[in-house]
């Protein structure tokens, strides 16, 4: 091995990757056991009823159904989102981000629907075991869902404003993985909660 | 519900004057000293016009190296408070037999105990873990800073916040009363109305969302920025260790936050995850927060065990032993914490082959554990041992740990485990690994990298005063909690009645005054070695004839760390790099790009903190007002781009001559 500096040391500018996408996978994963946890508690209380309401009396599940086929349509819209921003259409990924986000609110909307009506009925979520789980985990991702809105309507901000730079595509990458995250989360939630939970 | 418009409910929520605990005379003294001391230390701070200095260089620093070492500032100053709470119970139970129930009412007590171990565990033991894996890991794989230098500040300020909120719980109402688990229906609202439980819980969210963001930064670092040929097997062990440790975090600090995030939501909104009636289930807490606490355990020990083998293998100046085999064994150790949490309460009654599994699968984790004592040993065996501080400390360790090791495998026997449950021999046990393996650990890593932190070694006087105070003072303190357990005495009683139990307690107060002129003669030992700097300085940045990477920098390291990033061939680089007559670049150089300071950390962590105290007193509207300045603040932040700047070629230059003709004047 030649002894000048160069053998021992990268004389040149050295930049090691980028690990923001590494780096929120990562976020994402923990949060998905925020959510593991969640749906644990509702499988060791989910049939905790203390005698009051079972899922299969008050699971609207029509309701339900829209609400899924909005968040499901979201990401397909996010899709179209992405899509046009690696042909660098600014205004038409703006479009598809709006669309995006009316959908995340309308599935907001007939969420808190949902529970106003099931709270206004007694079944609240300190009335059981079973109503304190479902409404803690469905309302979590609720939660999640409205802080993605609020990111989405940042972003669509701060892209009018300075265009698709490195920073701004990095970030849609971001929101997008969460944003389809949320939707995989929606998924277990529509099949373990509702869907089982009607079953006698 | 008032039914009718209360301002002052809105603003103060709970709080009023009979907050204050005016009555005990005890906190009384305790805030005259922290109000005189704080008074002293802000007025010379004034004096000397520190406050532009600090808040420019450290508050709003995201230099790794500098947050890393306000991480052991914090952990070393809460080691002050958790031990005087150590010290309180250690008088008490020495004091409190039978007509003299000690000085301490049993509601004060039973707080003392809590903040003791809370303190120990997430104010202690983890800013001090973190802090070192900070300061070590990107010097070690030859980077820049980490991944997210921001988010690292971001991290600091939410631990420093959370250990915040439990100091002002001593002055402001009270602190928790039910251990520092929390098991409900103790921590439930009916038995806990106060806000003890609630200053438990928010400090620790506000902490734990810090340790959870600052997981994630370091493993990303070490993913995605070791220096170019350090591929995985060839990464220091204390990386690896590193790096498992991470992946721990983020794989249990969520469990924790969901599970005290539940907790919070019976107490404040009367849900039925915990309650005992409508469907709730005590029982779910305790599998729960054991499923984040034990692999808690190994997140402490793992990054001890990696600055253990840095230390064997400078101080033997030989290759460590076993470098495959000490990187599978952090690995399986990793996996293995998963699979044991329910040995914490075998009682609860889950079944003979529940309780054997978990029984096994306790007893199997001693196996990698037992493969790393025979690497350090074999590490040792023929090696040219100097007992510096760094090394007795190990030594020591290695002693005091497997004892403690041994005791636990008897604990992890389901039946003898139903007898010794809840006793002080459990208590002796977890102290035997926990201050054998993780303080003794940190104070090794403390002695080992001071001098690549501050230029300087610490003094050896003082610092072997330390040493002997610490190991015979544990062993002083402790070895009778292990023969009162085995008599059948339970943990957190603050009163007996068998007068012949006395001696032991005795006896094991004297080893508690013991350790406390330890940890004095160790703050003597700073303050000694500070004096003494010019004495100790350490111009070769390399004063153990070290092997890893960080020695081959200047101590202290310039921000930029590295002016060219090293290439790496080998494990123990440095070593490697000395044998082969390496030469140190001394022209040539770049512009090096660098983030800037940014005080946003700062900021959003002091608005969580507010939301934290806000909700803990019930005072609704500040905590609505501090969650919407903390977003703002968080949404303020993401507007600005300019987050880096480029440390011009020739500053660079000035540095690194700086360090050439030091160098030259020494050969």
């Amino acid at each position: 091995m030649s002894n000048d500096a160069s053998s021992r040391y990268y004389v040149r500018e050295h930049h090691p990757e980028n690990g923001t996408l590494l780096g929120f996978w990562i976020y994402l994963m923990s949060d998905c056991l925020v959510f593991a946890c969640l749906f644990a508690a509702y499988a060791v209380l989910g049939r905790n009823y203390a005698a009051g309401a079972t899922g299969a009396e008050i699971f609207d599940l029509p309701l339900v159904a829209v609400n899924t086929s909005l968040l499901l349509i979201s990401s397909i819209t996010f899709g179209f989102a992405m899509l046009e921003m690696q042909k660098k259409n600014q205004r038409t990924t703006l479009i598809w981000l709006a669309i995006t986000g009316l959908l995340g609110a309308g599935f907001i909307s007939l969420e808190l629907k949902e529970f106003i009506h099931l709270i206004l009925e007694g079944n609240g979520p300190n009335r059981s075991g079973f109503l304190t789980s479902f409404f803690s985990l469905v309302g979590t991702h609720g939660l999640h869902v409205t802080f993605g809105i609020v990111w989405l309507v940042t972003l669509m901000t701060q892209l009018s404003k300075h265009g698709f730079t490195a920073a701004n595509r990095r970030r849609m990458m971001c929101l997008s993985m969460f944003w389809h995250f949320l939707d995989v989360v929606w998924i277990g939630v529509f099949t373990f909660v509702y869907l089982m939970g009607v079953l006698p | 519900m008032p039914d009718h418009f209360d301002l002052t409910q809105l603003i103060f929520g709970r709080l009023s004057l009979e907050a204050i605990p005016y009555h005990e005379p005890i906190l009384i003294a305790t805030f005259a000293g922290v109000a005189l001391g704080g008074i002293g230390v802000l007025s010379l701070m004034t004096y000397f016009k520190l406050w532009g200095p600090l808040w420019r260089d450290w508050v709003t620093s995201i230099d790794h190296k500098k947050i890393g070492v306000m991480y052991i500032v914090l952990g070393l100053v809460m080691l002050l408070r958790g031990f005087a709470d150590a010290v309180m119970m250690r008088a008490q139970q020495a004091l409190s037999f039978g007509d003299s129930h000690g000085f301490l009412p049993p509601h004060h007590y039973d707080q003392v105990f809590t903040a003791h171990g809370v303190i120990m565990i997430f104010f202690v033991a983890m800013p001090l873990v973190t802090g070192l894996m900070n300061f070590v890991v990107p010097l070690q794989i030859g980077a820049r800073d980490v991944a997210f230098p921001f988010l690292n500040n971001f991290s600091f300020w939410m631990t420093t916040f959370g250990a915040g909120l439990v100091m002002v719980s001593l002055f402001v109402g009270e602190f928790a009363r039910t251990g520092w688990l929390a098991y409900p229906p103790l921590s439930g609202i009916l038995a806990s109305p106060d806000v003890g439980v609630d200053y438990y819980i928010w400090s620790l969210q506000i902490a734990g969302v810090g340790t959870l963001l600052s997981g994630i930064n370091l493993i990303a670092t070490i993913v995605k920025m070791r220096a170019p040929g350090m591929t995985m097997m060839k990464m220091p062990v204390f990386t690896w260790t590193s790096l498992c440790t991470n992946v721990l975090i983020v794989a249990a600090f969520p469990v924790l936050t969901a599970v005290l995030a539940m907790l919070s939501m019976d107490r404040t909104f009367g849900t039925n995850f915990f309650t005992a009636d409508a469907g709730g289930d005590p029982m779910m807490y305790v599998n729960l927060i054991w499923v984040w606490g034990h692999p808690e355990v190994y997140i402490l020990i793992l990054p001890a065990f990696g600055v253990f083998s840095e230390v064997v293998s400078t101080f033997c100046s030989k290759r460590l032993f076993g470098y495959t085999s000490m990187v599978y064994a952090t690995v399986v150790i990793t996996i293995l914490s998963y699979l044991v949490w329910l040995h914490h309460f075998f009682t609860m009654g889950s079944g003979a082959s529940v309780n054997s599994f978990f029984g096994i699968t306790t007893m199997i984790i001693s196996i990698p554990t037992g493969a790393k004592i025979f690497n350090w040993l074999f590490t040792m065996y023929r090696g040219r041992i100097r007992f510096e501080l760094p090394m007795m400390w190990t030594v020591s360790f290695m002693i005091t740990f497997v004892i403690g090791g041994m005791t636990g495998v008897l604990l992890a026997v389901p039946p003898a485990d139903f007898v010794l449950h809840n006793s002080l021999f459990l208590i002796a046990h977890f102290h035997n690994v926990i201050i054998g393996g993780v303080v003794f650990g940190m104070f090794a890593g403390i002695n080992y990298w001071f001098p690549k932190a501050f230029g300087y070694k610490l003094d050896p006087f003082w610092g072997k005063c330390s040493f002997w105070l610490w190991s015979i003072g544990f062993w002083v303190a402790f070895t009778p909690l292990y023969v009162l357990g085995l008599m059948g005495v339970t943990r957190r009683l603050s009163h007996f009645d068998d007068p012949s139990l006395r001696i032991w307690f005795i006896i094991a107060a004297c080893g508690a005054g013991l350790v406390a002129l330890g940890i004095g003669s160790m703050l003597i030992q700073f303050v000694v070695s500070f004096i003494n700097r010019e004495k100790l300085r350490d111009t070769t940045g390399d004063p153990w004839n070290g092997r890893t990477l960080e020695w081959s920098t200047s101590s202290p390291p310039p921000v930029y760390n590295f002016a060219f990033t090293p290439k790496v061939y080998d494990n123990d680089t440095w070593a490697d790099m000395k044998a082969n007559g390496y030469k140190r670049p001394q022209s040539g150089f770049i512009d090096i790009h660098m983030p800037k300071n940014t005080a946003a950390g700062f900021i959003i962590a002091a608005f969580a903190a507010v939301v934290g105290f806000a909700l803990i007193w019930h005072m609704y509207l500040i905590a609505v007002v501090g969650f919407i300045g903390m977003i703002a603040a968080t949404i303020y932040h993401t507007f600005n781009y300019n987050r880096d700047f480029y440390i011009k070629a020739d500053e660079v230059v000035r540095t690194e001559d700086a360090r050439t003709r030091l160098l030259e004047s020494l050969a």
